[in-house]
């Protein structure tokens, strides 16, 4: 359950200031929606306004088909967790969990049923006689999870409910909460400025930037083909590379010109792009390439039809464990390429590269957005 | 807390540390001399105060000072003690300190829960509030509880110091809920909880430091107010701080130096109570938004 459709929704605070620019997403049942982009995008704003604590100056959110924008957010059928898990201090955990039923006047039973299940759910029977205060941090963040779900709302908002346990713990949650979508089947808008945690908990991603989202989509379809330079640039780690080249056109097809050290020379565009690039010829486009389009050199690879072999001087080495970062520079770019760590050769030496452009992606440097 | 205390003190060199025990013995002693001269001033027979021996302890101790002080001293013409006078102050002190602590409590939670356009200008007026001197207020004041006819009256008085406490027990409440953060006023929201429930529900229960601090910080001032309590009343309606002034005034022959030790220390007591019963939470509520609990 929980269908949300946010329609055209503004928000200018102020003197003109707009943090939201007409905001357009659509869900399905049972969805995980991440709202995804740095700090100042819009995104928690969004949450706001979808809680109700916030009123948006236009546009319409509709929850299971119903019209909202009026409704205080007691009425809306939503439950929140908050960054800071916003437990009651004065309550002990079972309080806690229970505020929520008591206020709507939900029969005895009932509630204590309620309780139980979700107890039981997070593993936090031991911990109910407790206050917040006697928790740790990933207690704290069950029981406020427990709060959500308690409620059985028809949709669940999460506002950065991880970003303040530790690495570890935050992993642990994480794929906690996935479990836990699935069990509870219905829709969670999820605000992060994690990608990692975007890609890994969503099972659709609005990437959020200067309140517009740039693109929509699932997690593969927002890694392989981002909409603009931002997306492609915010979603990955380390961050896809971006190569300034020009076009030059001969009879084999567009090709890139490529600077390293003092060689030059010109790198066979992909065949997806081809079409794309002839057009401009003589002008600068952006090469986008992954790290791990990259590589050491590969034999059985080399047949492969957009496959590239060029010689660099490595700048860098990063040991990652599985894959070692090597730095190269090309055009003046600083490029990280992921290869296989025994592969690797050491800084100041030169290294035969493999370029996979099968996935390569193109922007117009000055619209920023996808050419090809 | 302790913690911390216990570190700094293994770090301090031992000479220091007798020089600052040195130095606040002295200045307790330098504070407590003249309660040590009231409190054994007011146990002595006349005769005996008037032997001269100021820090001399009580040959013979007597609460006779105390009953008639209580009882049966004179203050201008009546002589039935400062007992009629302690009450108007206790009447007075419970609800000028219930009701300007209560409304400092709601107007604290909305200026920093619920707020409106202007909530901020608001309150810096309000602030303002807390500068204006009490001589200030005393002409138009008077003009107004005569238009509505509570002149010498203690409720005229009760009305005086809760409207002059306001701006000190908002500010005391405004600052403590603004260190509480606002999510919990959002869940319970979404929880479904309204203006009141969320204030009853979740923010009295943490309240306690700070009602402590503004309690005692009322109580001190009303139950010492002399200027509002001799401008406003007179006679049997007097505060008991006013009523202290008449009977050290009232001069029928001898002073009475020992019955006027005994009523300055009635006067004086509840406060110290207050003092002795909630000044722990005086400190903790002064230093809460530093320490989140």
């Amino acid at each position: 359950m929980g269908k949300l459709s946010i329609r055209n929704v503004h928000k200018t605070f102020g003197n003109n200031v707009e943090v939201l620019k007409g905001i357009d997403i659509e869900t399905s049942d049972n969805q995980f929606l991440i709202l995804v982009g740095p700090s100042g995008c819009g995104k928690s704003t969004l949450l706001n306004i979808i809680a109700g604590l916030e009123a948006s100056t236009g546009g319409d959110i509709h929850i299971n088909d119903r019209r909202v924008n009026d409704l205080s957010p007691r009425d809306r059928d939503i439950a929140m967790v908050f960054q800071s898990y916003a437990l009651y201090p004065s309550m002990t955990v079972r309080q806690n969990i229970l505020f929520g039923l008591q206020i709507r006047k939900v029969p005895r039973e009932e509630r204590e049923r309620t309780l139980k299940d979700v107890a039981a759910m997070l593993q936090i029977d031991h911990l109910l006689e407790r206050k917040p205060r006697e928790l740790s941090g990933g207690q704290r963040q069950r029981v406020a999870i427990g709060r959500a779900i308690a409620r059985d709302p028809a949709l669940f908002l999460f506002d950065e409910p991880l970003s303040n346990l530790d690495a570890k713990l935050r992993v642990e949650m994480r794929d906690e909460l996935k479990r836990l979508h699935q069990r509870i089947q219905t829709t969670i808008v999820y605000v992060t400025h994690d990608q990692i945690e975007a890609m890994t908990l969503g099972d659709l991603i609005a990437v959020m930037n200067d309140g517009q989202i740039q693109q929509l989509g699932s997690p593969q379809e927002i890694y392989d083909n981002p909409a603009n330079l931002f997306v492609a640039g915010f979603i990955g780690s380390p961050s896809m590379n971006f190569i300034p080249c020009e076009i030059t056109v001969d009879d084999q097809g567009a090709g890139l010109q490529m600077q390293e050290g003092d060689n030059r020379l010109v790198m066979q565009a992909p065949d997806h792009a081809q079409a794309a690039l002839r057009e401009r010829n003589g002008q600068k486009v952006i090469l986008g390439i992954r790290p791990e389009q990259i590589t050491h050199k590969r034999v059985s690879q080399l047949d492969e039809a957009d496959t590239r072999l060029m010689t660099a001087t490595v700048d860098i080495i990063e040991p990652t464990g599985p894959d070692t970062l090597i730095f190269i520079h090309l055009n003046d770019t600083k490029v990280i390429c992921r290869v296989h760590p025994p592969e690797a050769k050491q800084p100041g030496e030169r290294m035969e590269l493999l370029f996979d452009l099968a996935k390569a992606v193109f922007f117009d440097p000055q619209t920023e957005q996808r050419i090809a | 807390m302790s913690e911390r205390d216990h570190s700094v003190h293994s770090h301090t060199p031992r000479a220091a540390r007798i020089g600052i025990y040195a130095i606040l013995v002295f200045a307790a002693l330098f504070y407590l001399t003249p309660l040590y001269v009231i409190v054994i001033t007011s146990l002595k027979s006349l005769q005996e105060v008037h032997l001269g021996n100021l820090l001399s302890l009580p040959l013979r101790p007597t609460f006779d000072a105390w009953r008639e002080a209580w009882s049966s001293a004179c203050s201008g013409a009546t002589c039935q003690g400062v007992q009629v006078y302690f009450w108007n102050s206790v009447h007075l002190v419970i609800p000028a300190v219930l009701i300007s602590t209560a409304f400092g409590a709601v107007n604290g939670y909305v200026l920093t829960k619920w707020r409106f356009r202007g909530s901020d200008l608001f309150f810096s007026l309000l602030l303002i509030g807390t500068f204006i001197p009490f001589q200030m207020i005393l002409l138009p004041m008077a003009w107004v509880l005569g238009k509505i006819h509570l002149e010498n009256t203690i409720a005229g008085l009760v009305m005086v110091h809760v409207i002059y406490g306001l701006a000190f027990t908002t500010l005391f409440f405004r600052n403590f809920y603004v260190t509480i953060p606002n999510e919990l006023v959002k869940a319970a929201m979404i929880d479904g909880a309204g203006f009141f429930t969320i204030f009853w529900r979740i923010l009295l229960p943490v309240s306690t430091p700070i009602f402590m601090v503004t309690i005692i910080w009322q109580f001190t001032q009303i139950w010492n107010d002399f200027l509002f309590g001799v401008v406003f009343t007179s006679g049997a309606i007097h505060p008991i701080t006013v009523a202290l002034n008449n009977l050290v005034n009232t001069s029928t022959g001898v002073r009475r130096y020992n019955v006027d030790m005994a009523a300055a220390l009635i006067a004086a007591l509840p406060t110290l109570l207050v003092y002795l019963i909630a000044g722990k939470y005086f400190v903790r509520g002064l230093t809460a938004g530093s320490v989140k609990g």
